[in-house]
């Protein structure tokens, strides 16, 4: 028995700033001062808070060490762990008042927080599988096998709301439904953890947090479709959570809790990893079973629905990870607790990875119908330097921008359609005044075009040429003609595109095109734009009269750009320096040095 | 895993060990003096023999916490004793012996030992 517990965050955001490193000088220096009876170290999965990583804290006190150093670990150690004086300097400075600590589930960032998906992340070591077990884990399929048929676990899925949390919101207990009623000789259950959107991450937190939490799931719904084996599709990229899978795989089997005649009954269920070689399209269902049966990952048309004929020609359900990480809490807790969270058609809690021109970055899980504006302002502790808020984009390229006047939409599935974006796994993107919409739009057209399999015409061809017009008006080349040309392009391309990528690929145009289509003009017609991004047409200039002719600009040029004149401002001493236009490279070195403010673009 | 009973069973023994990983504002504190003149005196042992006498009896609502120097150096070691809703007991010169008393009698009966106490003491 401990009396203390360190966690320590072992999530891929925490490692890389060197988190497993305090781990090690955690111990020694435990070890140090004879305490390592008395103290347990462990590391966690994610807490969310990731722009305060690494984190650690420190438990029954419940104090939250951020951005700790492994020059910080002695002091730690010597200070709090031995004397009992909690080390305040070092603390989330949101939770230190006066004379106590505040709880860390009363900040900002946590006290609107629900954890559902989330609810082990932080909390156990996603290595043990005791610990899981010790958070009720593997009591729900234990309850599913022994207590429940195959169709009242399906019923329970469909009566709870549960939506696949990959993006397109489809019904999970239909799905399953629909699998279940093929008769076949084989069935399978497969997991979607090729999380590829540029800045979402949150099936890597839940599979490197609590594995054990998706491996269950998928033996519950491999008992209610009738499936003896499961495939999870998992990103090469993620070496994280591949070893923590394949951890939890080797102790579920070492426990009896996969393989044969599971709690004694005539269900089997085995899971094996296949690793995902790092393209955009095998996230697509068709693209993704194909790529598992070795094959280059291309999509095919539909239908056939996998529910009929998915992997190796056999009926098979897809689900997304963090899907899977609800399903357990909906068979130990009942379909109506899950169905008591969220709005009328998107139930339960849906988790974001909050990125972008944002305080907090990190992930958090909140009830569906929680609005953008607390989300963005509360939780995520609103934007750096008191820039205001422009958009936010959702869904990644698949998906659109939510500009400031829908701050106030209650975000679930079918709300976010009705103003042109879409749920898409989670990556919530921020963006401030300062960020241009069409270079946005365009960004994510590259991505796509990089991503795009080339099997069918529309995706292949026809992003190509959306990115083509995208790069003449970002270089002041467009014309008026050109941006009714493009949207007649986007929905040719979402009506003709073979699969899903293609399908929503123009998303960011649209979504763009219907909310800053001033932008688009400004780009157009004044050649300018307004956010001051787009480098074609940006002109870096200084201003004489403030120019007081220090000539560290000129020192920091890469290209030589800057030279004196001979024009001195009245009241200044040396004459000011000029900006050759002809050799600007347009980096913007010079304005960022300047302290007079003299160096003005636009 | 062949019955439910097993994994109950796995599940009661790890449990112990997470219920520290709570925030919960009802559990009683046991707060050990643990600065120089604590440690000194021997704080390190009651400490101990608090944290194996509430493992032996299981005790699910009791979390141990060293804290600072109170400014009673002479009496030390210096336990505090906190159960919500009801006055600090403050006990002095403690030994582990006196802590298994003090588990017994206070954590788990509620009966305060009050020939330990600093009352008792002064």
């Amino acid at each position: 028995m401990y009396r203390s517990n360190v966690l320590v965050c072992g999530g891929t955001g925490c490692t890389s700033s060197d988190s497993l490193k305090i781990v090690e000088k955690l111990k020694e220096e435990i070890a140090k001062k004879g305490l390592e009876k008395e103290v347990n170290v462990i590391t966690t999965g994610c807490f969310g808070l990731c722009a305060l990583g690494p984190i650690m804290v420190v438990y029954p006190e419940g104090s939250f060490y951020s951005m700790v150093k492994v020059e910080d670990v002695p002091e730690i150690v010597e200070e709090h762990l031995l004397k009992g004086r909690i080390v305040t300097r070092l603390l989330y400075q949101e939770t230190v008042q006066e004379d106590t600590i505040k709880s860390l589930s009363k900040t900002a960032f946590y006290a609107k927080q629900k954890g559902v998906a989330l609810r082990n992340c932080g909390v156990i070591n996603p290595e043990k599988i005791d610990e899981y077990i010790a958070m009720d884990g593997y009591a729900a399929l234990g309850k599913a096998l022994t207590e429940m048929t195959p169709e009242s676990v399906i019923q329970t899925i469909l009566d709870s709301g549960l939506r696949g949390r990959g993006g397109a919101g489809f019904p999970t207990g239909l799905k399953w439904k629909f699998a279940a009623a093929n008769d076949a000789d084989q069935k399978y259950v497969c997991c979607n953890a090729d999380e590829g959107d540029p800045g979402a991450f949150m099936d890597r937190s839940v599979l490197e947090g609590d594995p054990h939490a998706v491996l269950e799931a998928m033996a519950i719904a491999g008992y209610a479709i009738g499936a003896s084996k499961g495939y999870i599709y998992v990103r090469a990229e993620y070496p994280i959570a591949v070893k923590r899978l394949q951890i939890a795989i080797d102790q579920a089997h070492e426990y009896g809790l996969l393989g044969d005649n599971i709690f004694g009954t005539d269900f089997s269920f085995d899971i094996k990893l296949r690793l995902g070689a790092g393209a955009f399209v095998c996230g697509e269902e068709t693209s993704l079973m194909t790529s598992i049966e070795g094959k280059r990952g291309e999509p095919r048309p539909r239908p056939p629905f996998p529910a009929l004929k998915g992997l190796y020609q056999k009926p098979t359900i897809l689900n997304n990870v963090e899907t899977y990480a609800n399903v357990a809490q909906i068979i130990l807790k009942g379909a109506d607790w899950f169905a008591s969270m969220g709005t009328e058609k998107s139930k339960g809690t849906k988790v974001f990875a909050l990125g972008g021109k944002i305080n907090h970055t990190g992930l958090v899980e909140v009830p569906m119908g929680t609005t953008l504006r607390e989300i963005v302002e509360e939780i995520g502790g609103g934007i750096p330097g008191g820039k205001k808020f422009k958009a936010a984009q959702t869904g990644g390229p698949s998906g659109g921008c939510i500009p400031a006047e829908h701050l106030d939409v209650p975000i679930d599935y079918d709300n976010l359609i009705a103003i042109g974006s879409m749920m898409g796994s989670g990556g919530l993107i921020v963006m401030d005044e300062t960020t241009c919409m069409v270079d946005i739009a365009k960004f994510f057209l590259e991505f796509t075009v990089d991503e795009s399999c080339g099997k069918c015409t529309p995706c292949r061809i026809g992003t190509k040429r959306l990115l083509e017009m995208l790069e003449k008006i970002t270089s002041g080349k467009g014309t008026l003609e050109m941006i009714d040309e493009m949207e007649d392009l986007c929905y040719y391309i979402k009506a003709n595109s073979l699969c899903g990528l293609g399908q929503t690929a123009p998303n960011p145009v649209l979504s763009t095109l219907r909310y800053f289509r001033d932008e688009y003009i400004a780009h157009v017609v004044d050649k300018k734009c307004p956010a001051g991004v787009c480098k074609d047409l940006l002109e870096y200039s200084i201003d004489k009269d403030k120019c007081f002719g220090c000539g560290m600009c000129a020192k920091q040029c890469p290209v030589g750009a800057i030279t004196v004149t001979d024009y001195t401002a009245p009241g200044k001493k040396k004459p000011a320096y000029e900006i050759d236009h002809s050799k600007c490279i347009k980096c913007g070195a010079c304005m960022d040095t300047c302290k007079f403010n003299a160096i003005t673009k636009g | 895993m062949k019955s439910l009973a097993e994994l109950q069973a796995i599940r009661d023994k790890a449990k112990a060990e997470l219920n520290l990983r709570q925030e919960n504002p009802d559990a009683i504190r046991v707060l050990v003096g643990m600065a120089t003149c604590g440690i000194a005196a021997g704080a390190r042992p009651v400490l101990n023999a608090f944290t194996e006498e509430i493992a032996k009896r299981g005790l699910q609502n009791v979390t141990i916490t060293q804290t600072g120097c109170i400014g009673i150096c002479q009496f030390e070691p210096v336990v505090e004793i906190e159960v919500p809703g009801e006055e600090k007991v403050t006990y002095v010169k403690m030994t582990p012996e006196k802590a298994v008393r003090i588990v017994n009698d206070h954590l788990v009966n509620k009966n305060v030992v009050t020939e330990y106490t600093i009352g008792a003491n002064t």
